[in-house]
């Protein structure tokens, strides 16, 4: 179990998604746990609420975890996948309002340091470190 | 009305086969002002609705209500499967077995709030809330002939989508350039209804 916040990545295409999570390796290695997925559930562009369930069970952290999404059908896909968590994990993972790529690798970056929940989300919203 | 085991697989198979049907006419509209994907994604959705119907309908109207939703959520892939998955799991929670035309209108109502809520809209944004809203409306007030003013509303206000300018939804990338057009969700809502309507004149 990490001790830090996990990242999630979703993103239309699971070429952006593989991509991105690679530069949040690239930066932070393994010390966060980190979960990508990509893809309609028929493999074409698109976000399935149920890959990213399982992209949030693969990254998750006692800490929570902060996901990053693209365009608008990422938001409301990963906003439902939340709702459907257990009760107890739902109150722990957010949503970022943060571009995709630079988003994942502030909050990565900002989560590495050990940074609470609050602290990686509000870090890639502000694209700054808090 | 009584809705039993038959009325809600026959609910289930009208409602997913008029969507299924007309799923390049929803591409096309999504193509002009969105990503083009709005009819496969409704079509992978309510395939899956066809295919698990024996299944979806054999629990009570609640409960069969919530499954298509649920299913729909799992499999559409767009915005739109959180956004219908949402309607539908709605009005499951709120549904009786044998509603009433006032307890449907006031479930439809709930639920078109739910909708605004997994959306972030409203009302004049150019979505499915444009058609939902005033048809909730028409239910609600009942009178004669509900079943074709339900229809002829539902198709008149996908209509008065095309010279709104999306406000939600990628259309809103297009700002200005997305006044012209029908709303694909506004225009699938519209096809829905349209499929509901047709099964309670079967129902009467």
């Amino acid at each position: 179990m990490s001790e830090n916040v996990g990242i999630v990545i979703v993103s239309h295409s699971a070429d952006v998604a593989r991509g991105t999570a690679l530069m949040v390796e690239q930066m932070v290695g393994r010390e966060v746990p980190l979960g990508w997925c990509g893809g309609d559930p028929g493999g074409g562009l698109g976000t399935s609420v149920e890959a990213i369930m399982k992209a949030i069970d693969q990254a998750w952290s006692e800490k929570g975890v902060a996901i990053l999404v693209d365009l608008g059908g990422a938001e409301t896909n990963s906003e439902m996948a939340i709702e459907m968590l257990p009760e107890d994990r739902r109150s722990r993972v957010v949503v970022c309002n943060a571009p995709v790529v630079e988003g994942a690798v502030m909050a990565a970056t900002e989560a590495a340091s050990g940074a609470t929940l609050e602290a990686v989300r509000r870090t890639a919203e502000e694209l700054t470190p808090v | 009305m009584t809705i039993d085991r038959e009325a809600r697989k026959r609910l289930f198979e009208t409602v997913a086969r008029r969507v299924i049907a007309s799923a390049d006419e929803l591409t096309d509209l999504d193509r002009a002002i969105g990503d083009g994907d709005h009819g496969a994604n409704m079509k992978r959705g309510f395939e899956a609705v066809l295919a698990a119907v024996d299944e979806l309908s054999a629990k009570n109207l609640g409960e069969s209500l919530k499954g298509v939703g649920t299913t729909l959520v799992m499999r559409v892939g767009g915005a739109s499967g959180p956004l219908y998955g949402t309607l539908f799991m709605s009005l499951g929670k709120s549904l009786a077995d044998e509603p009433t035309r006032e307890q449907a209108a006031e479930a439809f109502a709930a639920a078109i709030e739910a909708v605004k809520a997994r959306g972030k809209s409203d009302v004049g944004q150019k979505t499915m809330l444009d058609v939902l809203t005033p048809v909730a409306r028409v239910l609600r007030e009942g009178g004669d002939d509900l079943t074709a003013r339900l229809k002829a509303t539902a198709r008149a206000a996908a209509e008065k989508t095309i010279p709104m300018r999306a406000i939600r939804g990628r259309a809103s990338f297009l700002g200005d350039r997305s006044i012209g057009h029908m709303d694909p969700g506004a225009r699938s809502s519209a096809l829905i209804v349209d499929a509901v309507a047709e099964f309670m004149e079967g129902l009467a």
